[in-house]
């Protein structure tokens, strides 16, 4: 995939979700997040930040409303395709549990058939990229990682590929303060060189502050404010934003 | 002789039928195993086939095994005597615990786990392979494992329908009641299922366990292909020989198989089968070329007709309703196996009881022995009253077959009702009171044939019709001692009566 023109990596345009329970989970968002640019979408759990996150890589289908990825419309993309094309990172990591490290972080090249040897290569070089070395961490397993370690495997497999675009759902919920704050600090460094389009949820507002490139909040499946994070610090909307803000920070 | 001498004498057979018992484990595990997983599979992608399938494969393991066999045997392809009808009832049952584990074992992988392969772009069926199937390997190996150890157990019942294994022993052991045989057959079972157990708990404990699964696969074939070839040519063109499973019928197959022995005939013994069902149905279906039936079986258990007393009518009936199944009754041996009430010499004597009918005057304060079954019959106690006219007053104590000549000698009862041709009649010196108003229905013991075998196998009429009236019941209750109680191989009893009999040829 490669969209070449400066149009947006993603974009949701009044998606609406309604779960088989009833309960509204998206409530018409609309969101555009730019090439090369980090969305935060920030938000307490149920306000509908993740699921408005699986409607990126299809493992939420909209009721209505239109999602396109490098400007297309989702529904045209085969979705074996569209999700391996799109790095996937998760709280906890999501390793599989029965595969060394190397294997988890060429999982999605091994999906595209990659050579063995390229993928030995590559394995290697995303591991030195996330910090771990490689002839260490290469055959460990991902219960023989540290908490922090098995996030930073997490992110050189969804980077294997090379994907344009990275969605992470709670990259670093599960760390201590330390670590937590190491991992944002490359991962923004990184971020920096890679130039990749991102779309990241979490529920910690200094988080999506130091993140963000553009960060929205959402509640109770609507996005109720959008801007930079120093609009988000300085101008919270009144109400539910300027609540949570302000029980975040000091 | 000692047990140990025992097994050490019969090492060879018992060997042999050891690996005649892991081959019906293993094709029956294996078959299983390829039904099994791929059905539990598709159970986990559409929960709703799941109540269903488990639902027949739980009721499956319900019908007791004879039962199966009873369906079975008339099958066509799946059916018959032998390994396949075998392998066919074990497989139903190792289904189960396959299925179970198989599902169970995908639907309790992490979903956290399953949704971050989809969205790393997995396929359904990369999912399933690289993902739900190897994290699911434990609990399906738990069930294979379950499968196996329970087939080591099961797979003794294949004796039941001439599939041999080590049940062949239980089965004869049983029947004569000898404890070592019983052992003989027993212990080898045994050892092969912690064996089994041990070798499949150490493949769901190694570090790999999908390689270690793939090695023991290839390993299990490799031993059932050996014990398939240790196990010999199948025997074609021998005349098939069946017998059900106790003593008496035993030694009749054993004499009916020496006499063939003795014209040249090659032998197949399908001894100690399950029951009459199971000896019927496989002459029928031309299984089973010959065996010994008794017409009064004949007629109501396998007929269904009502209950007659005149033995030449009996036959004669049984001919006729035997032709048209493709079976030929051939002449009676001699004796009639029928319901004896028996009593300690000394006692009949004392109280001048020589018939069924002086009883009568005893029979308010006579103790009675016999087993329930007596009870129930319409051949049983309620005609036996009818016809004699007298009542027991006491309550019979019903008791196991084997105790009740036990209880009798030791003066705990002062009859009992037995079977004529019951071995211990002999060796504890008892009396059968005369049946003079012909009460009993005959059992005459006649030789069925299947006119397929008997197109096969010329001569083989003529060869059993040597034993026309030649086995009597002191002979046979002789012969049933020498096995029952004084623990002799039948094979051997039936050629010493042959011999003294002057019916024996060429061999001793």
């Amino acid at each position: 995939m490669g969209g070449t023109d400066s149009a947006a990596a993603v974009e949701l345009s009044d998606v609406r979700k309604r779960y088989p329970t009833g309960a509204v989970a998206l409530d018409g968002v609309s969101l555009r997040v730019e090439e090369g640019r980090v969305l935060v979408l920030l938000g307490t759990s149920g306000s509908g930040k993740t699921t408005a996150l699986k409607t990126v890589n299809r493992l939420v289908d909209p009721d209505a409303g239109r999602v396109t990825v490098l400007g297309r419309d989702v529904t045209e993309w085969d979705p074996i395709e569209l999700r391996r094309g799109i790095g996937y990172v998760i709280q906890e990591a999501g390793l599989l549990p029965h595969m060394a490290v190397a294997q988890n972080v060429a999982l999605v090249p091994r999906l595209l058939g990659w050579p063995e040897e390229r993928m030995r290569a590559r394995a290697r070089d995303l591991l030195t990229l996330v910090g771990l070395e490689p002839d260490r961490f290469a055959p460990l397993f991902p219960s023989q990682l540290s908490g922090g370690e098995r996030q930073r495997v997490g992110l050189a497999r969804a980077l294997a590929a090379d994907p344009p675009l990275l969605l992470m759902d709670e990259p670093f919920g599960a760390l201590d303060p330390l670590t937590r704050r190491r991992l944002q600090d490359e991962f923004r460094d990184l971020q920096a060189r890679l130039g990749k389009s991102v779309v990241l949820v979490t529920h910690d507002v200094p988080e999506a502050l130091r993140l963000a490139d553009e960060v929205a909040v959402m509640d109770r499946g609507r996005v109720v404010q959008r801007g930079t994070p120093r609009e988000i610090r300085d101008a919270p909307q009144a109400g539910f934003v300027r609540d949570f803000v302000a029980a975040a920070l000091p | 002789m000692t047990l140990l001498g025992f097994l050490a004498e019969r090492r060879g057979e018992i060997l042999a039928l050891t690996g005649q018992h892991l081959i019906l484990v293993l094709v029956s595990t294996g078959i299983a195993a390829a039904v099994g997983l791929p059905a539990g599979i598709a159970m986990a992608r559409r929960p709703r086939l799941a109540r269903p399938l488990l639902g027949a494969a739980g009721l499956l393991q319900t019908i007791p095994s004879l039962a199966l066999f009873g369906f079975l045997i008339p099958l066509p392809f799946v059916g018959g005597i032998g390994a396949r009808t075998a392998i066919v009832a074990l497989v139903l049952y190792a289904l189960l615990p396959i299925l179970r584990n198989t599902y169970t074992g995908i639907l309790q992988v992490d979903p956290a786990v399953v949704e971050a392969a989809t969205g790393l772009g997995m396929t359904r069926s990369e999912r399933l392979r690289m993902v739900e199937l190897p994290l699911a390997l434990p609990v399906i190996l738990a069930g294979l494992r379950i499968a196996a150890v329970v087939s080591v157990g099961t797979a003794t019942i294949a004796a039941a329908v001439g599939a041999g294994g080590l049940g062949t022993y239980v089965f004869r052991g049983i029947a004569t009641v000898d404890t070592r045989l019983i052992l003989a057959g027993a212990i080898p079972a045994a050892a092969l299922a912690l064996l089994t157990d041990a070798l499949l708990a150490a493949v769901e404990k190694s570090r790999r366990p999908a390689r270690a699964a793939g090695l023991l696969a290839a390993g299990a074939a490799l031993v059932a292909a050996l014990a398939f070839a240790a196990t010999g040519p199948s025997r074609h063109g021998a005349v098939v020989v069946g017998s059900k499973n106790f003593t008496e019928q035993v030694l009749l197959g054993e004499i009916v198989s020496a006499v063939l022995e003795d014209r040249g005939f090659r032998v197949d013994r399908r001894l100690n089968l399950g029951g009459t069902k199971v000896c019927h149905e496989a002459v029928v279906s031309g299984q089973l070329d010959a065996y010994v039936e008794y017409t009064g079986t004949a007629l109501t258990d396998i007929l269904k007709r009502p209950v007659r007393s005149d033995p030449s009518e009996v036959l004669r009936e049984v001919q006729a309703a035997y032709g048209p199944l493709g079976l030929r009754v051939g002449a009676p041996l001699g004796f009639n196996n029928t319901f004896a009430l028996v009593m300690r010499r000394g006692e009949a004597g004392r109280r001048g009881v020589a018939r069924i009918s002086d009883l009568a005057p005893h029979a308010a304060l006579l103790r009675v022995g016999l087993f329930g079954e007596f009870l129930e019959r319409k051949d049983g106690m309620a005609g036996l009253v009818q016809a004699y006219g007298f009542r027991f007053g006491l309550r019979p104590r019903e008791m196991d077959l084997g105790l009740l000549y036990q209880a009798l000698a030791a003066g705990q009862v002062d009859m009992v009702v037995g079977s004529a041709t019951d071995g211990l009649i002999a060796a504890l010196d008892l009396v059968v009171l005369q049946d003079d108003r012909r009460y009993f229905p005959p059992y005459d013991a006649v030789p069925v044939m299947s006119e397929a075998g008997l197109t096969r196998h010329p001569g083989l009429a003529a060869a059993l019709d040597s034993l026309a009236g030649r086995i009597d019941e002191a002979s046979m209750r002789r012969m049933n001692y020498a096995v029952d109680g004084e623990h002799r191989a039948p094979a051997d009893v039936a050629r010493e009566f042959l011999a003294r009999a002057g019916l024996s040829g060429t061999r001793p």
